[in-house]
């Protein structure tokens, strides 16, 4: 098959995907309408017994210091469907990024259109990773909705026949310091997605007004700060890599491994400001929305980063195809 | 101090010893009062903010460093506020003032607080687990078992408090926690217990993670210091020496002495490129580039090697880099009498993807007048539907050159010094080309074509340098060139080393849990025996109970015991 027919065909089969996601946007999206319906389950408070050690047959209780355990929502029916529908637009997702990397003989994360692809792929898989760790069901509309808008732009806006790479891209530091970048904004994406939820909450909790009632089926402040800070803090390592691979390959590539080229200004900008972060999350008064607000701006200079610097700015760094 | 007093573990302040309160108005008072501001976890939090916003404006206005045709380009378009913010380094912002106060202030800070972190981490690290708090169901992590009267262990002995907690401080050790054991009286009756602790390491990643961040600080401005960048444009056949007067251009770090440059020399033999020809949608896009040279070191001994876009050469402690390459025609100009006056190959710019190249031609002596010549070459020369010449290919398929001819003052006997890349006109007259009072258009050769030089000044011959066994084959007929940058930085190695320390610290602290656990076993009144189960987290630990649990669970196994709940 000729490069450009394999192409055809990845773009059908993104397109499908995106049809697909659609779907499981909407259903995230009815069931969180649903959940405002829901009466909220309170939380139970064990109760403290005192436990017996002893030879197998003995009598046995078990003493434990009052613990809140959340009771778990049973899933909706929305939501399971709506899961189920993201696995499915990412498995074709995932096709048709692979089939524009074998249409192309190369990694798929080159110009903005395919990065577009690729990034949009990896936010999603690693969305659905994550619920085997920890149940974020609640961010799906988020997610499913943010790489929608992101391949949108990338089919309608950048897309871009395949060229072969110019020498400056033929590198080995290519896959390793895109796909890792890649990685790296996954998680600082749904960290703000968390945060997000978390500043909306922390209003909630304040002063108690009764709408949005769906979040009453969502962590409280402080268990979405954490997990927010969990996420982001792999998504600091990941950034940190990228950082470095990137002052590797431009030692390779032009001969210095930092000259403040625009594309190397921004990954530092981001990289100092989730710095801040994580020093916010460790600093008396800062903890709560401050340190959520910080980790959104920090996500938000990713998105510049990727949108605004790399169409509108100069650097070396111009490869966006267009 | 182990940590800044605002770091969230640390106590809240009192009344009298806070942060903001007022300093004993005397000097020392104030010093004090400035440095605990300055070592703050906030401080270091406003100032790493403060560093991200000041580099954004580094990539809305051209720098000096990156992109110096940028800013003069800026001075021309802008002529009224281009010197505004040139006064405030807004062209410069990465060596101005405003941003190296900045980060100096950070890395005051960042020294402020790491060296009291170290010395209570070093002492830590010697000093045994804290005594067991006295009533550990305060901990957020706790859980107790009792055992019945009379039970005995895995060997059949008689249970104790002392045994029990013996056993368990085997269990946390094997666990890598550091322990110490304690016993005393309780409320209830005698009790021992083990206080354990593991984890030091994270700490220790964060200290080593923020040292190394001064180290690259150092490595790089020792590097920038000792090093130096070099240019040279080699047109294929031709040689340097590394020597610093046979570089175009040359930039010495400040503390820089010649004796850095080591004696080796480098021909291009050849250079090679490869353009797209089948995917029509990157026709002509280049896909390889290869520059094949031979280096001779001080001894006279040759080598053989290839420069590639990612792929530098190391040769004499430097890093031989390829950034550019173009065409370098050969002109030749002769006097009225057949006498050669100039006969160079010119390395032209290229202007566009198609290799569109523009270069100048300096010919001062041996005419009855200077001779100055702006000469565009196509490689592939094509007229387009405008009548222009212009170049649809890269590659050499229809190679031509086209001249516009001035005569007259070239000014370059002032001895001020001119760009090899610009001709001043002022003070001469065009013999060729759209300006050119006769009417003369601008000269076209092809290559081994040669034009009269219009008021008999002479000839000039566009040289056809194909090999004599294969004249007709324009793809050979005109040379290429490799602009090669030389890099020389000494430090470079050690802020590759610092990095990755940074990210080796990074990963421990963050993901290496600090915590305490305590086993306490308490004999009661009617001969039961009562273990206790604690954990604290210090830092970010969301696997505490599971540890505690686990802890337990090892140690009731190795008392014979099971868990029941
Ligand atoms: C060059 C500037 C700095 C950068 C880029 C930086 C970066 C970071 C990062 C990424 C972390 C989290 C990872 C870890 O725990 O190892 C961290 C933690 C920390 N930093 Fe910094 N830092 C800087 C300066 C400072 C300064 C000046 C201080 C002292 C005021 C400081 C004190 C701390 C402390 C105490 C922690 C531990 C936080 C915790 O307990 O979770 N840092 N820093």
């Amino acid at each position: 098959m000729t490069t450009a027919t394999l192409a055809s065909y990845s773009l059908t089969v993104i397109y499908s995907a995106m049809g697909v996601y659609l779907f499981a946007f909407i259903a995230f999206t009815l069931d969180l309408a649903k959940r405002s319906s829901e009466i909220p389950v309170a939380a139970v408070v064990s109760e403290a017994r005192v436990g017996k050690m002893s030879r197998a047959g003995g009598t046995a209780t078990l003493e434990r210091a009052p613990v809140v355990v959340p009771v778990g929502r049973k899933s909706s029916r929305f939501e399971r469907v709506a899961f189920a529908l993201t696995i499915l637009g990412w498995v074709l997702h995932v096709f048709g990024t692979v089939l524009r990397g074998v249409a192309a003989g190369r990694v798929p994360w080159a110009n903005m259109f395919e990065f577009s692809l690729t990034a949009s792929a990896i936010i999603v898989g690693v969305f659905v990773v994550v619920q085997l760790w920890q149940n974020l069901m609640f961010l799906g509309a988020y997610i499913t909705g943010f790489s929608l808008i992101i391949l949108g732009f990338g089919t309608v806006g950048f897309y871009v026949n395949v060229v072969p790479l110019p020498p400056a891209l033929q590198s080995y530091w290519l896959v390793i310091h895109v796909f890792v970048a890649t990685l790296g904004t996954a998680f600082f994406a749904i960290g703000a997605g968390l945060s997000l939820v978390q500043l909306i909450q922390t209003r909630r909790e304040a002063n108690r007004f009764s709408g949005l009632k769906f979040l009453d089926t969502m962590p409280d402040a402080g268990s979405l700060e954490t997990l927010a800070y969990r996420v982001i803090v792999i998504g600091f390592i990941f950034w940190t890599f990228t950082l470095m691979a990137g002052a590797i390959w431009a030692e390779h590539a032009w001969g210095r491994y930092w000259g403040w080229d625009t594309k190397e200004v921004w990954t530092f900008i981001i990289w100092t400001l989730f710095a801040g972060y994580l020093h916010a999350r460790a600093t008396r008064g800062w903890r709560g929305s401050r340190s959520a607000y910080l980790a959104i701006v920090g996500f938000g200079a990713v998105m510049f980063n990727f949108t605004i610097v790399n169409l509108f700015f100069k650097g070396l760094h111009t490869y966006s195809g267009l | 101090m182990s940590r800044p007093s605002d770091h969230i573990e640390s106590p809240a302040p009192s009344k009298k010893d806070d942060g903001v309160a007022q300093p004993k108005l005397t000097v020392v008072g104030y010093l004090r009062f400035f440095w605990r501001q300055l070592t703050s976890m906030r401080t270091a939090m406003f100032l790493l903010l403060l560093l991200a916003i000041a580099a954004v404006p580094g990539s809305l206005f051209p720098q000096r460093s990156s992109d110096p045709n940028g800013v003069t380009l800026y001075f021309t378009n802008n002529p009224s506020t281009a010197p505004v913010l040139d006064k405030l380094q807004l062209f410069d912002v990465y060596t101005s003032a405003w941003f190296s106060a900045i980060y100096l202030l950070l890395f005051i800070s960042l020294i402020g607080c790491v060296i009291p972190r170290t010395i209570y981490h070093a002492r830590a690290l010697m000093s045994a687990p804290p005594k067991t708090p006295a009533r550990l169901e305060r901990l957020g992590a706790f859980s107790a078992f009792e055992i019945e009267a009379g039970e005995t262990d895995a060997a059949g002995v008689p249970l104790t408090a002392a045994a029990a907690v013996e056993t368990g401080r085997a269990v946390l050790r094997k666990g890598g926690y550091r322990v110490k054991l304690f016993d005393g009286r309780g409320p209830s009756g005698s009790e021992f217990s083990v206080s354990a602790e593991r984890g030091y390491l994270r700490e220790t990643g964060n200290l080593v993670f923020h040292i190394a961040l001064i180290g690259i600080l150092i490595s790089v401005g020792i590097g920038g210091g000792v090093g130096y960048t070099g240019q040279k444009v080699l047109v294929v056949g031709q040689a340097f020496a590394n020597v610093r007067l046979t570089f175009d251009s040359f930039t010495p770090g400040r503390f820089f002495s010649d004796s850095e440059l080591q004696p080796y020399r480098l021909v291009l033999n050849k250079f090679t490129t490869k353009y797209e020809q089948t995917n029509l949608n990157a026709y002509g896009q280049p896909i390889d580039y290869k520059a094949n040279v031979t280096t001779y070191d001080a001894a006279g001994k040759p080598t053989k090697a290839v420069i590639k876009v990612n792929d530098p050469l190391n040769i004499g402690g430097n890093e031989i880099y390829l950034l550019g390459n173009g065409y370098a025609p050969s002109i030749t100009v002769r006097n009225p009498a057949g006498k050669i006056v100039y006969s160079e190959p010119v390395p032209f710019l290229p202007q566009n993807a198609n290799l569109l190249s523009l270069g100048i031609v300096k010919v001062p002596d041996g005419l009855s007048s200077q001779l100055g010549m702006r000469a565009f070459f196509y490689p592939t020369a094509a007229v387009n539907a405008a009548g222009d010449l212009a170049s649809t290919y890269p590659d050499l398929r229809n190679p031509m050159l086209s001249l516009v001819v001035y005569k007259g003052d070239l000014g370059i006997n002032a001895g001020v010094p001119k760009s090899v890349y610009a001709l001043d006109t002022d003070k001469m007259t065009e013999l060729a080309g759209p300006g050119a009072a006769s009417g003369k258009m601008a000269l076209r050769l092809k290559p081994g074509e040669t034009a009269q030089i219009p008021g008999g000044l002479g000839s000039i011959t566009f040289d056809n340098k194909a090999p004599a066994s294969d004249k007709t084959d324009v793809a050979k007929s005109v040379s290429r060139f490799a602009s090669l940058d030389v890099h020389r930085d000494p430090a470079k190695g050690w802020v590759l080393f610092f990095a990755l320390c940074v990210l080796g610290g990074l990963l421990t602290s963050l993901f290496i849990p600090r915590r305490r656990i305590w086993i306490k076993a308490v004999e009661l009144a009617d001969g039961r025996l009562r273990l206790e189960y604690a954990g604290l987290a210090r830092g970010e630990d969301p696997a505490l109970d599971a540890a505690v649990t686990a802890i337990a669970r090892r140690h009731s196994q190795q008392l014979g015991l099971r868990l029941m709940s």
